[in-house]
């Protein structure tokens, strides 16, 4: 409780406090159905949501009925979300991202949740403690605050804006080998960061 | 499970990551990942890389009423309301086929309905419906066969599911993906002892302009 006061009191809090502050918050939902702790979460993540939607071109009402959908899926799957795989945000990107995928592209998201249930049945629980959970975030937020802005920038389109790597490369106007290249180098920054605290 | 030494490019995984590939492309990845504990880490790892992003993204106020209307709704369907909704328990996953191949080609690889294409290639389409402008198909050659040339110029994944072949970048054994840019040239030889089965993404070579790629597309019709 204390943590989440000084949360809110203090606008620099810091990611790691943050993603500490949406695991207790999606905990409780998945373990109690609790709706103040649901509120918040939606506080936080639904007008990130809609933002999603609205930037990879959909209309206001398509991109709030998206956003409905996936905060739909977060209230209903929130049991199955597990810190060890990572942060929520994370989670929930992925929630929209299927989303996305599914009103937008000619595709459908079932490889992704195949995967997902491969994961879930493999129970393959690594059973990380706290510690190590807050370095990893630790090395993405400081991967993202490193990276220089060109390749922020491609990262942003790709995966905020949902613009494909032909889109970046014409928006840009880059050759697409350029906007591959800084993808790479955008993961290879994080994974190195990873790779020291594995 | 992982023997796996090719994997995929970390352009493509940041694709993947995003939602970026096409369908074919994307059930091909899938299907590696399934066998590839190191692309599978590496995809976790960049979603928690859009986590961050979002984290920081622009935000867009939604409609005031928004979270009342999610209650309500919720509220609607008893089965919502209490959300225990755990994963639909399945029985063990079983079969020599990836997971996410399962609902497109069945369990077991010797069930596979195989259409002989040239000498020691046979071929099994594979349908994804709609108008997907990516094409997915397994080939099985056999050993001391080259795998023939399908990538018309464009994208081209092979995923290796059973037996194995050589080439340029070495051996390419199951759960090994060949991931390579589309300039890249390769002739595989499937190694000797067993055929080899494998899952082939293209984009679809009408989105290629050139007639002369076309015409040069092996008389196979793949």
């Amino acid at each position: 409780m204390r943590a989440a006061l000084r949360l809110v009191s203090n606008t620099e809090s810091s990611a790691i406090e943050l993603a500490k502050q949406h695991r207790e918050w999606i905990a409780l939902v998945g373990g109690n159905q609790d709706r103040a702790a649901f509120q918040s979460l939606f506080q936080y993540f639904a007008p990130r949501i809609k933002a999603m939607m609205l930037k990879a071109g959909m209309n206001v009402m398509q991109s709030e009925d998206l956003m409905q959908d996936v905060m739909m899926t977060v209230w209903r799957k929130s049991a199955q979300y597990s810190p060890d795989r990572g942060t929520v945000s994370a989670w929930i990107f992925t929630i929209a991202r299927n989303a996305r995928i599914d009103l937008l592209r000619k595709a459908s998201s079932r490889p992704y949740d195949d995967v997902y249930e491969l994961e879930i049945a493999a129970d393959d629980k690594s059973s990380d403690d706290e510690v190590l959970q807050s370095e990893r975030h630790e090395c993405v937020s400081e991967a993202l605050s490193e990276l220089p802005k060109d390749q922020r920038k491609v990262i942003e389109l790709a995966f905020i804006a949902d613009l494909s790597q032909s889109e970046i490369a014409k928006k840009l106007d880059l050759p697409i080998g350029t906007v591959k290249s800084r993808m790479r180098l955008a993961y290879g920054k994080l994974k190195g960061k990873l790779e020291a605290v594995r | 499970m992982s023997n796996v030494s090719h994997h995929l490019d970390e352009a493509t995984i940041m694709r993947y990551a995003a939602g970026d590939l096409d369908e074919a492309f994307t059930v091909i990845v899938a299907a590696h990942i399934a066998m590839c504990d190191q692309c599978r880490q590496a995809v976790h790892d960049a979603e928690q890389l859009a986590g961050g992003l979002l984290d920081v993204a622009e935000t867009e106020a939604v409609s005031d009423d928004a979270f009342a209307n999610l209650m309500a709704a919720i509220d609607e369907k008893p089965e919502l309301a209490s959300n225990v909704h755990p994963f639909p328990k399945r029985n063990k996953i079983s079969g020599d086929v990836p997971f996410p191949l399962q609902r497109l080609i069945g369990s077991e690889l010797d069930q596979i309905q195989w259409k002989k294409v040239a000498p020691g290639i046979s071929k099994h389409a594979i349908d994804l419906g709609g108008d997907s402008s990516s094409s997915l198909f397994m080939l099985n050659i056999a050993e001391g066969h080259a795998v023939p040339e399908h990538g018309h110029g464009g994208m081209e994944m092979t995923l290796i599911l059973s037996g194995s072949y050589t080439d340029r970048y070495g051996q390419f054994a199951k759960g090994d993906i060949a991931d390579l840019d589309e300039h890249e040239e390769h002739q595989p030889i499937v190694d000797a002892g067993a055929p080899c089965i494998c899952i082939v993404a293209t984009e679809k070579p009408t989105k290629f302009k050139g007639i002369v790629e076309r015409l040069l597309q092996p008389i196979i019709g793949i």
